[in-house]
């Protein structure tokens, strides 16, 4: 079976959740949009204190070609455009409104009915995605619309559909294609279209195979569209890692980009919110999300509109566990822990992850032993014991040369450490400075 | 901050898995060379454990619980397998201090230390006591101790030897070497709990025995078979348990290969041309201070890009 060639470990995969239907969730009284829910520049808000505002009403415009505008997920009224701390433990601009009734943009076809016909060109599909405000789902929120449009002098070849869900315990994409494959699959094949390329993956880890069995059934209607079955073993999600499982190929280093190697890669939930958005006309408002956790009654996958905070969540899977002594957005090997329960659901949440007291402690460090499964963990090829104390000694020009720019921050490293070393916190460290002598350097030039 | 997840693994996690792979060749000894050799692995293990813990607490002054890693455990079991059944007890506490207080502790612990504690120590008593660490009991005098029947190593006459009798053990030599089936039985386990990898044993071996293999071809006589030299002496213990010390053994695979060969080359070279019958100890202890240099020039394959000079 097929997966990526260097590096990655197994976390125990406690997918609490799998198979659970996907449930919706409650509104909220308040719902809450950060205008920096993507990567790039922020949304600039079109809407002004007082306004009236239905489901599916653009609140902001994208900020610049590398953007996405933002959809208001409820009816109601804006209350405030003020800040809030979202889940990068951030104070960021946002846009507050009161949830009155449930009124939709008349736009929105609500209709459950299957449709696998387009006749849109690429460019068109394009648009319509673009003015739909779809980001990456996995977690990274890049703006699909620029994936979508390669640079010059490049050439796609085929489309990948990341559905591995690597991160232990969340299962968002899992229920998601139990419940939708068929729309995921014409989402894929819109995606394929707009890039013009012919052929498909959608690459799932063997721990679903409820979902590989589905989806392979459901692809034969799908023209070029194939189910790649992989090996479990994290991070495979990575876009690197990924494009190395399915069709072989490595991607060089930044500033170059999957297109190098002529793959586009997109979540399996952008391609259901690429459905929704081309034929349904349905802004991203909405998605799936787990709730989870060991001490948490009853871990859920919930169809939840943005804005809402995560509190309504936890509430609605079982109540904050007593023992609670973190609150992860994401999943515990790549997500960040949060201040509060208050954090608003954005377009990249896909998990809140509940850890007890006992979870959440780290094991005390000890000395580095030099075994080296550090360096067989990392997926990169990279040494994190000499990264990491190269931070320590602050030596940024060493760790220039040790490639530690192309670390992607997995925590493999981390995770495997017998010696409990806080390993990929000196490398994000000394990564974060180096990056900012390079952009200095750049800067003279 | 991320990952918030652990695999679980621990430092006493794989100095355990170590201890447990040296239990066959340690029970042999008990049984080749019965009180003498738990004798002197009770003193070994117990010396280097309190010079530890006196280090850490009455010089260095750390409240760290350095011995709960049971680091200084594997190195007591190992310096034992490296002496003879019947050494007396001044020279066993003298190797302990010296691995322990001089090889270990002095360059900053666990993990700092570039040469391996156990083996330093060896060759620091082969030196200090060269006939004491050169005599070995025979085998099956249960009982004895200090009046223990001795001979010289089989290595001295090497060809001479019973293959069945070196790969089972039944030869004299140091506690822990004799016995290549209980060797072999812990690079099993070793290998199957993933506390090591295949690299650093497997070249090590395949190079021993390929250049004694050309040698034995060239010198009939002067030259035992590499079947002898593989089972002989302490080429299997060197090889499996001291040569993989995580800590003085290159970081990454490519590296390991490269450390692996030379060892073995220079063990047959020592243990061909040499004044010395066995090179295994010197050997090892040469390439210990080549590790940071082979650090340095095998890098492993970066992702998405041929290896760097």
């Amino acid at each position: 079976m097929k997966t990526f060639r260097i590096g990655g470990v197994h976390p125990s995969e406690n997918k609490l959740s799998a198979g659970k239907k996907i449930e919706p969730m409650a509104l909220p009284k308040q719902a809450v949009f950060p205008l920096s829910q993507h990567i790039g520049a922020p949304a600039v808000p079109c809407v002004a204190k007082g306004d009236m505002v239905k489901v599916g009403t653009k609140i902001a415009d994208a900020g610049g070609f590398v953007s996405a505008a933002i959809f208001s997920s409820v009816s109601g009224k804006v209350a405030k455009i003020d800040s809030v701390i979202d889940a990068s433990g951030y104070r960021k601009p946002a846009i507050f409104i009161d949830v009155v009734g449930d009124e939709w943009e008349e736009s929105i076809d609500r209709s459950e009915e299957l449709v696998t016909k387009c006749d849109l060109k690429p460019e068109e599909i394009v648009a319509k995605i673009k003015d739909a405000g779809v980001v990456g789902m996995g977690g990274a929120c890049f703006p699909t619309h620029v994936k979508l449009t390669p640079p010059p002098g490049s050439k796609a070849e085929c489309v990948i559909i990341n559905a591995v869900e690597c991160e232990p315990y969340l299962t968002a994409d899992h229920s998601l294609m139990l419940e939708k494959p068929e729309q995921i699959l014409m989402g894929v094949s819109l995606l394929m279209k707009a890039v013009n390329v012919t052929v498909g993956y959608i690459a799932i880890e063997n721990n679903k195979p409820d979902a590989i069995a589905l989806m392979t059934e459901k692809a034969k209607n799908f023209p070029g569209i194939q189910v790649v079955p992989l090996k479990v073993k994290y991070p495979q999600g990575g876009e690197k890692q990924l494009i190395d499982a399915v069709i072989g190929r490595q991607v060089p280093a930044p500033p170059a980009i999957p297109i190098a190697v002529g793959a586009v890669v997109q979540n399996v939930g952008t391609a259901y919110a690429v459905y929704e958005a081309v034929i349904k006309n349905k802004p991203l408002f909405e998605r799936i999300v787990t709730v989870t956790g060991k001490s948490l009654a009853n871990p859920s996958n919930f169809l939840t509109r943005m804005g809402t905070p995560m509190s309504q969540l936890i509430e609605a899977a079982g109540g904050m566990p007593e023992d609670t002594g973190k609150i992860i957005g994401g999943g515990p090997m790549m997500g960040k822990a949060l201040l509060n329960a208050e954090v608003p659901i954005c377009k990249g949440s896909s998990g809140v992850l509940l850890m007890s007291e006992k979870e959440s402690l780290r094991g005390e460090e000890q000395n580095c032993m030099r075994c080296a499964k550090c360096v067989a963990a990392c997926p990169m090829g990279l040494e994190p014991y000499l990264l990491a104390k190269l931070g320590e000694y602050a030596d940024w020009e060493r760790a220039e040369k040790e490639d530690i720019m192309t670390c992607i921050e997995c925590g493999c490293c981390t995770f495997t450490c017998p010696s409990n070393r806080p390993l990929l916190d000196w490398v994000r460290l000394c990564k974060n400075t180096v990056g900012g002598i390079i952009r200095e350097r750049n800067m003279k030039k | 901050m991320s990952p918030h997840v652990h695999s679980g693994d621990s430092v006493s996690k794989n100095m355990r898995w170590v201890i447990i792979a040296m239990l066959p060749a340690m029970l042999w000894s008990f049984y080749a060379f019965g009180m003498g050799a738990v004798i002197v692995t009770a003193v070994s293990v117990a010396s280097c454990v309190f010079f530890e813990w006196a280090i850490n607490k009455y010089i260095l002054k750390n409240d760290k619980c350095t011995v709960c890693d049971l680091s200084a455990v594997v190195t007591g079991i190992l310096l034992a397998f490296n002496l003879p059944s019947n050494l007396p007890l001044y020279i066993i506490i003298i190797g302990a201090l010296f691995a322990i207080g001089v090889v270990k502790m002095t360059f900053g612990g666990l993990g700092c230390n570039l040469f391996n504690p156990a083996l330093a120590a060896r060759v620091f008593l082969l030196i200090s006591f060269p006939v004491k660490m050169t005599v070995f009991p025979e085998v099956g005098q249960m009982t004895a101790y200090a009046d223990a029947v001795t001979a010289a190593t089989p290595m001295a006459n090497l060809a001479d030897t019973s293959l069945l009798d070196l790969f089972l053990g039944n030869v004299g030599g140091s506690l822990g070497e004799v016995s290549a089936l209980c060797l072999l039985l812990g690079l099993v386990i070793l290998l199957a709990s993933r506390t090591i990898t295949w690299h650093i044993p497997v070249s090590i071996l395949v190079t021993v025995f390929a250049l004694t293999g050309l040698l034995h071809i060239a010198y009939p006589v002067e030259v035992a078979t590499p079947w002898h030299h593989l089972f002989g002496g302490g080429l299997m213990l060197g090889a499996i348990f001291m040569a993989t010390d995580y800590v003085t053994s290159p970081m990454t695979p490519k590296g390991q290969l490269i450390y692996g060969f030379c060892i073995g080359f220079l063990t047959v070279a020592i243990r061909v041309f040499g004044a010395y019958p066995e090179g295994m100890s010197f050997a090892i202890l040469i390439m210990n201070a080549f590790v940071p240099l082979i650090n340095n020039a095998c890098k492993p394959k970066r992702f998405a890009k041929e290896v760097k000079k």
